[in-house]
């Protein structure tokens, strides 16, 4: 290996470590489709044989299609709403230097480092003082405050990474604010507004902490599964849901990720 | 270049005119107009941050009345948090545990993360998007995983009956501390992962050489230049692991059982089946004000050795 | 139409960030049609000055007028003036043909004559073939040349340029500088450049302001500011300089007898400048104005050689004269003076001067 310098030699005991934790990390979820399509009520070895049957009863389901539609329709609008907002934050953060800007920061971001359950049970005793009740808008809200600081933390380093005089030189041959943002800034960050979408989308689809003391009657379709789980008989179906919500989250993560993480490395260049 | 020239009519004269008051004060105000984008945002977490937080502090000198509150500001419910024990106690175990895990995670990651950093020269992206994934899916259905797998007949049990090694389930595995520690050093390994790698990857590559160049062998070069600067993102990946994971009940409540119960399940059973919101939010108030306090100590413990790595 | 002396007028502009004083106050005419220079080290408020001009900082107080118009409230996109960015700000999602034609929406051209302008400035630039490039697969100077075409499609009644040839290597930035100075003569517009490097600002130049702190210390031609520097800083900055301390010894019919120790004495015309008897005088002297002889010669300063370097086509010697503390620096054409390059360090030399190699400096 002479074509690597000194300090760059490849290390054979990491190298192991490193794929073992790989499998580590991954090996836990992956039991679940693997009993999702076992043919037996009980989730043990050895396998019984393989079917689908757990797959076709969610079908018949009909709280379960409540919940996933309610799931669905808070998400879009989470995505939609803390992407713009962050957008908008991010370019502020970014572009303009304001007095007491960290402190505005840190105060943004505390959703990431704080218990959930604080900001959960803190939100439940302020609706139920001013009298709103629980909703699928009190879980939106819950989910707003989850997901804006993960759409500003995605969308920060587009804005940091692309110069600002970008937008100086689009001023200067004589575009307002608002063309600028859009011939320059959106289309520039516009895979960080698509890994924020698909990301805070995510993030609301499997959110469960604030939703379990936010929600009122209609159960997002996480609290759908937590009141499954109540019940050993029902785990069947539940691995066969949760197959699919984890199927559909890699793929929408991995999207997430890589889109966000595309440009940013060709910047590095 | 004459052509060109002739071009120039073309040009619209420039818009002088004047826009009115406010518009032109935010146009020409850069500050105004970035607290003007950021004011969105702002209000939301206004309205679901300060507001609420705000109230639960005040809940928290309230007390329960039937069912209602007595708004009478009293120490009563901070009086029974120090007089009780089981309180203490819950909070005792719920740092005990998730210390365990944070060291446990950022012990196990720190290599993971050095790898990336140092021995991985093609597809890191790949790489880290690969360590990261399992973070942004359902904690639940992660939490859920555990269950299935550490459960009485479960995937580890099952299968070391089938495979003769042991005769009865170990039951030690489901509902107990360890479950949970397990679970959560599991479930927040990407969040260690981060931070270690970004400080590692930052670290200047002719650091190591000019160590090197001085004398150092591996050992002390890691312990003399690698250790030292990556401890910013050994600080902040604990306090990402530790202090949500002090306030998590999701795992102590699928897999706990009665020893791995958590602050969190407590808090939670005050809003919940015993329904006295008062002490639930007083028990909000201390556990921040622990995790606040616990934060500076070790904020000041690392500080002080850092100093001493050097 | 003839030019106008003062085309962009400059007037008591003064900017501050906070409690820093960027730029304390600085009054100055750019002519129409000049090539124009900022010249100064880093922090001294030459970009800050450029980028009032663009619009992109307002000034805390005084006024800027371009072609007898008040530009203070005039936000960038509405100002005559374009500019090409120190990091050339090339949209990294556009190609090149999109890049040159950004600032022509505006105008709502029709399509051909849209193509025709951005024909017209690729040939230009000489970057025809180029339109249809990504704009992220170019080379530093391309990029720096798709910035110059994209300003001055626009047909601005300035350029302003931020350090544009600071990026690119020493022998493209030559060649850049000599098309640089093409480009304005071509399309006669105004150009204000900003720049660090001394050499850069007096080959391409006009004129040129040198900025120091916040001020503007000089304004004058390259050869007004290399023979004739003002102050100790201009003289200092552009090009190497000896400086000597004078002393006032007579004033007769418009000539000061200067006394410089070491160095014996000089006639000054003293015509301008009211010299006192008895009053120092601050003066310098540039090293290729000063004569260096192997031999003794009436009138010639003794001195031995302490240090020779070659430079190409001169050669620089440092020179010690007894009772002067800094080394004297001469420089010579090394074309025929062989003799003279054959001289050891430690020989004795004899310095030989005109008494109007002298340039007088302003007190300070």
């Amino acid at each position: 290996m002479s074509d690597v310098s000194y300090i760059r030699r490849p290390n054979r005991v990491l190298t192991v470590y490193a794929y073992i934790f790989l499998i580590v990390l991954y090996l836990p979820v992956l039991s679940i489709p693997l009993f999702a399509f076992n043919d037996s009520i009980y989730v043990r070895f050895p396998l019984q044989g393989f079917t689908t049957q757990w797959f076709v009863q969610l079908w018949e389901r009909e709280s379960l299609w409540d919940a996933l539609g309610n799931s669905l329709r808070v998400g879009f609008f989470v995505a939609a709403l803390s992407t713009a907002l962050g957008v908008l934050a991010a370019r502020a953060i970014t572009r303009t230097r304001l007095p007491g800007q960290s402190a505005i920061v840190a105060f943004v971001m505390l959703p990431i480092v704080m218990p959930g359950i604080i900001f959960g049970v803190a939100l439940l005793v302020l609706l139920s003082r001013i009298g709103i009740p629980l909703s699928l808008y009190t879980v939106t809200l819950g989910h707003m405050i989850v997901c804006l600081p993960f759409a500003i933390a995605t969308l920060l380093p587009r804005f940091e990474g692309f110069d600002k005089s970008m937008e100086e030189a689009s001023a200067d041959l004589g575009e307002n604010g608002w063309f600028t943002f859009w011939r320059v800034t959106f289309p520039i960050v516009l895979p960080g507004i698509v890994a924020s979408l698909l990301l805070t989308f995510t993030i609301s689809f499997d959110e469960v902490i604030m939703a379990f003391f936010l929600t009122g009657t209609e159960p997002t379709l996480p609290m759908y599964i937590w009141s499954q789980l109540r019940f050993p008989r029902e785990f069947p179906s539940v691995l066969a849901l949760s197959t699919i919500i984890l199927f559909v989250s890699f793929i929408m993560v991995f999207a997430a990720l890589y889109i966000g993480r595309m440009g940013l490395q060709k910047n590095d260049r | 270049m004459s052509d060109a020239v002739s071009t120039q009519g073309s040009i619209p004269p420039t818009q002088t005119e004047r826009r009115n008051g406010l518009g032109r004060l935010i146009a020409r105000s850069e500050v105004l107009r970035g607290y003007l984008m950021l004011s969105p945002a702002m209000i939301i977490m206004i309205i679901g941050v300060l507001m609420p937080f705000l109230i639960l502090v005040a809940m928290s000198f309230w007390t329960r009345d039937g069912f209602d509150f007595d708004t009478t500001l009293t120490l009563t419910n901070y009086g029974r948090a120090i007089d009780e024990p089981i309180f203490g106690a819950f909070l005792a175990r719920s740092f005990w545990v998730s210390g365990i895990a944070t060291v446990a995670t950022v012990l196990l990651c720190y290599p993971m993360a050095y790898y990336v950093a140092f021995h991985v020269h093609r597809n890191k992206m790949l790489w880290i998007i690969m360590m990261t994934l399992p973070f942004w899916t359902s904690y639940l259905l992660r939490v859920f995983a555990w269950k299935v797998i550490l459960g009485y007949e479960g995937v580890i049990n099952s299968s070391l009956l089938t495979a003769g090694v042991i005769e009865a389930p170990l039951e030690f595995l489901l509902y107990s501390q360890t479950a949970v520690i397990i679970t959560l050093a599991h479930a927040w390994a990407a969040f260690a992962i981060l931070p270690l790698y970004v400080s590692l990857e930052k670290i200047d590559r002719s650091l190591l050489e000019a160590a090197a160049d001085l004398g150092d062998g591996p050992t002390k070069r890691f312990l003399r230049i690698t250790l030292p600067l990556s401890l910013p993102g050994v600080i902040s990946a604990t306090f990402l692991i530790f202090i949500p994971t002090t306030g998590d009940y999701i795992t102590p409540a699928l897999l706990g059982g009665p020893d791995g119960a958590m602050i969190g399940n407590l808090i939670q059973l005050q809003f919940g089946a015993v329904n006295n919101w008062p002490m639930g939010a007083t028990l909000s108030i201390i556990l921040m004000l622990w995790i606040a306090a616990v934060a500076l100590v070790f904020l000041f413990v690392t500080r002080k050795s850092k100093e001493s790595l050097i | 139409m003839t030019p106008s002396e003062s085309y962009i007028s400059i007037r008591n502009v003064g900017k501050k960030f906070g409690d820093f004083e960027a730029i304390e106050s600085i009054s100055m005419d750019i002519r129409e049609g000049e090539f124009f220079s900022l010249l100064g080290a880093s922090g001294c408020g030459k970009t800050t000055l450029l980028r009032m001009l663009a619009g992109f900082e307002t000034p805390t107080r005084g006024d800027i007028l371009i072609d007898g118009q008040q530009m203070n409230d005039v936000p960038p996109f509405e100002r005559p003036v374009n500019m090409v960015f120190q990091s050339y700000a090339i949209f990294p999602h556009m190609n090149v043909r999109d890049n040159i034609g950004y600032g022509l929406r505006r105008l709502k051209l029709p399509r051909a004559k849209r193509n025709d302008m951005i024909d017209e400035m690729l040939e230009l630039v000489q970057l025809q073939g180029y339109g249809d490039r990504r704009s992220d697969a170019l080379s530093g100077g391309q990029r720096q040349r798709i910035a110059l075409a994209r300003a001055l499609i626009l047909k601005p009644k300035v350029l302003l340029l931020d350090e544009p040839l600071g990026a690119l290597d020493k022998r493209l930035r030559e060649q850049m500088q000599v098309e640089l100075r093409r480009l304005q003569r071509s399309v006669g517009i105004t150009f204000v450049f900003v720049t660090h490097d001394q050499e850069e600002a007096l080959t391409l130049s006009d004129r040129i302001a040198v900025m120091s702190g916040g001020k503007v210390l000089q304004v004058d031609t390259p050869d007004g500011l290399y023979e004739r520097p003002r102050t100790r800083e201009v003289a200092g900055f552009i090009g190497s300089m000896n400086f000597i301390e004078g002393k006032v010894l007579s004033r007769v019919n418009g000539h000061a007898t200067l006394g410089l120790s070491a160095f014996g004495e000089i006639q000054v015309d003293a015509k301008q400048i009211g010299f006192v008897e008895g009053e120092a005088v601050p003066l310098a002297i540039r090293p290729e104005k000063i004569e260096l002889l192997k031999e003794p010669s009436e009138g010639a300063v003794p001195g031995s050689l302490e240090l020779k370097s070659y430079h190409g086509e001169r050669s620089y010697f440092q020179v010690r004269v007894d009772g002067c503390d800094d080394l004297v620096s001469v420089s010579t054409q090394n074309a025929g003076r062989a003799k003279l390059r054959a001289l050891e360090e430690g020989a004795a030399v004899w310095l030989k001067w005109r008494d109007d190699a002298f340039i007088v400096l302003d007190k300070n």
